[in-house]
């Protein structure tokens, strides 16, 4: 018997091993790529032959506008995306949790949840095509008597559509979770309050929105650990150089500065400094929600 | 004691408790439903309605589609963008250049996270090293190297501008990984031990139990990686140079690029104006119909998926 466990350990090493050499190739190694941080990275001299530079790449974040900049755009969307995608979906969750119609509860959510496959790319092109200058948005302003907006080219509006757009790509999804914790509260408790007098409005005070409490608090505590993530792919298929004043995030620049600049040094502190603050805060999040909702995801 | 049975009855008809009868239902009560409705509709309207805008732009004229007289409906049906789109040889190359990264892709993350799953949903008793390989995976979903490390390892293997460069590096899909672990987690041992006194190995347990019965969490994880590996666009603009070996989705997102990087107003105006926005239209619609037909197989799943998402304690 004894054995048999040890073969059993061997035949379980080989099994995580393919994944483990995938995960060294290009999560580990990447990860000694973090040096290049503290470096001035020639890629002629590769990671160990660049000159040591300390924590002047740093001090250079500290001292370029840029700097506040993006990190205030990065914040102003994340925190929009955050506050927006948490309410919209629960909202949506409580209407749709009104409706009786089985079949039309049905078709709301098939459509609902639509966009949350659709790829950025896709997306942008159809965003680009509604907000365009003479497109349908600016069509239906005019009809009204305003003047039209270009949109996607105004450093006013920029931040609002990304927030909108993203509220309206995931929120349809988003709501599932809640729906499905909607379908767990005891039918009971309902039956109590209605004899007890309470209208609906009551009803969803003091019966559903408790019921749904910890959903929300889990889901709100795991979002938090969003807060430095603006959304990539979103807003880079949709910004353009006329709205980076307010729409330029740590991920883009990161990307501009870094890749298409080789400035690869600074590019990569930058990340380093993404990467820390991130993993804490994903860290604390995944503690929070342990304690507020006794779930966790890892 | 009679009614109240009655009542819980109905309660489990209609879901609630709140309806005894139509008719019993306030004046208020009314009222509200109506605003539900109305809200309801009107959300959904507003999530179709963009997307019907560029189907019908892609069935339209050519000349109205240019002067934005296109709304909901196509002005001039026609199919010209799609006739045309038939003979764009570079489109379907990057249409099938995305199969292939689907294909490649998917199989590689199911058979590693079917092949990590499965260690790892043992208890420490079982196997020993388990903790440690752990920590290695959720160290490596919560903290990376970042964009340019990542690139320069990538570059440094001669992967770019290779399909590999957009299927190896996302090859450990620790989230699904770990889904599947707590999947396996559930899965009564007894069931194990009995194919191991017939001697069966671990390899064979994991292929000839586990998997059979955990279909439908392999399909909800696969159909992830396929949606993932299908709407991915940046990988192919980072790792991929040549244009001509771009993937679907890189291509369409190369579409709005005449517009998006555009520094001068004026220009932004112009270029939006002559490009052939029915045929990008009609390119649009064609490469999100992949995502469409195995939406329905999605929708049934993905439920499941979020649920098994979390681990309750």
């Amino acid at each position: 018997m004894d054995m048999k466990k040890r073969g059993g350990q061997l035949e379980y090493h080989l099994m995580l091993a393919p994944g483990m050499i995938f995960l060294i190739i290009f999560s580990f190694i990447p990860m000694f790529g973090i040096i290049m941080a503290f470096e001035d990275y020639v890629p002629a001299k590769g990671v160990f032959g660049s000159e040591w530079v300390g924590f002047e790449n740093f001090k250079y974040m500290l001292e370029i506008p840029d700097s506040m900049k993006i990190l205030r755009n990065t914040l102003v969307i994340a925190v929009g995306k955050i506050i927006l995608g948490t309410l919209v979906p629960i909202i949506f969750a409580l209407l749709l949790n009104e409706i009786r119609l089985k079949w039309a509860k049905k078709s709301i959510q098939t459509i609902v949840y639509l966009p949350n496959f659709l790829s950025w790319a896709v997306l942008a092109a159809v965003f680009i095509n509604i907000f365009d200058y003479h497109g349908p948005v600016n069509n239906f302003l005019q009809a009204f008597g305003h003047k039209p907006i270009l949109f996607l080219g105004s450093n006013e509006w920029f931040r609002s559509i990304i927030v909108s757009t993203d509220v309206w790509k995931g929120f349809g999804y988003g709501a599932i979770v809640y729906l499905a914790a909607l379908t767990g509260i005891d039918p009971g408790l309902y039956e109590a309050s209605s004899m007890d007098g309470a209208n609906r409005f009551k009803q969803l005070l003091h019966v559903t929105l408790p019921g749904i409490l910890p959903t929300i608090m889990l889901i709100t505590a795991l979002n938090l650990g969003n807060i430095l993530n603006a959304g990539f792919d979103q807003i880079f298929a949709l910004y353009n150089p006329i709205v980076y004043e307010t729409g330029d995030v740590i991920d883009t620049y990161v990307y501009r500065i870094g890749l298409i600049g080789q400035q690869y040094s600074f590019a990569t502190a930058i990340g380093l400094l993404k990467s820390v603050v991130s993993c804490v805060l994903i860290l604390s999040a995944n503690e929070l929600s342990k304690k507020l909702a006794n779930m966790r995801i890892f | 004691m009679k009614p109240k049975t009655v009542s819980s009855q109905m309660a489990i008809t209609w879901g609630r408790g709140l309806k005894i009868s139509k008719r019993s239902k306030p004046l208020g009560s009314r009222i509200a439903d109506i605003c539900i409705w109305v809200t309801l509709l009107l959300v959904t309207a507003l999530c179709v309605l963009p997307l019907l805008n560029m189907v019908s732009i892609s069935f339209s004229d050519r000349v109205a589609a240019q002067a934005n007289e296109v709304g909901l409906l196509p002005v001039n049906f026609n199919v010209g963008a799609y006739k045309v789109l038939l003979g764009d040889t570079q489109f379907w190359r990057s249409f099938m250049i995305s199969v292939e990264r689907v294909v490649l892709g998917t199989a590689l993350n199911m058979l590693l996270t079917i092949l990590m799953a499965y260690p790892l949903s043992k208890s420490k008793q079982q196997f020993r090293s388990r903790n440690i390989y752990m920590n290695l995976l959720i160290f490596a979903m919560l903290f990376s190297g970042g964009m340019i490390p990542t690139f320069l390892v990538v570059k440094s293997l001669g992967l770019l501008d290779t399909i590999w460069s957009l299927v190896l590096p996302g090859a450990v899909p620790i989230f699904n990984i770990i889904l599947l672990m707590n999947f396996f987690k559930s899965i009564p041992s007894s069931l194990e031990e009995a194919a191991i006194m017939d001697g069966a190995t671990k390899l064979k347990v994991l292929f000839k139990v586990y998997l059979p019965i955990s279909l439908p969490a392999l399909a909800t994880i696969s159909l992830f990686a396929i949606v993932g590996h299908w709407n991915d666009y940046f990988s192919g603009l980072l790792y991929i140079n040549k244009a001509a070996n771009y993937p679907l989705q890189t291509y369409i997102q190369q579409l709005n690029i005449d517009v998006t990087k555009i520094t001068d107003v004026s220009q932004l105006k112009a270029v939006a104006e002559i490009s052939n926005q029915t045929l990008n239209a009609a390119k649009i619609v064609v490469s999100t119909i992949p995502v469409l037909l195995i939406y329905p197989f999605l929708q049934k799943y993905f439920t499941s998926g979020l649920v098994i998402g979390s681990v309750k304690e």
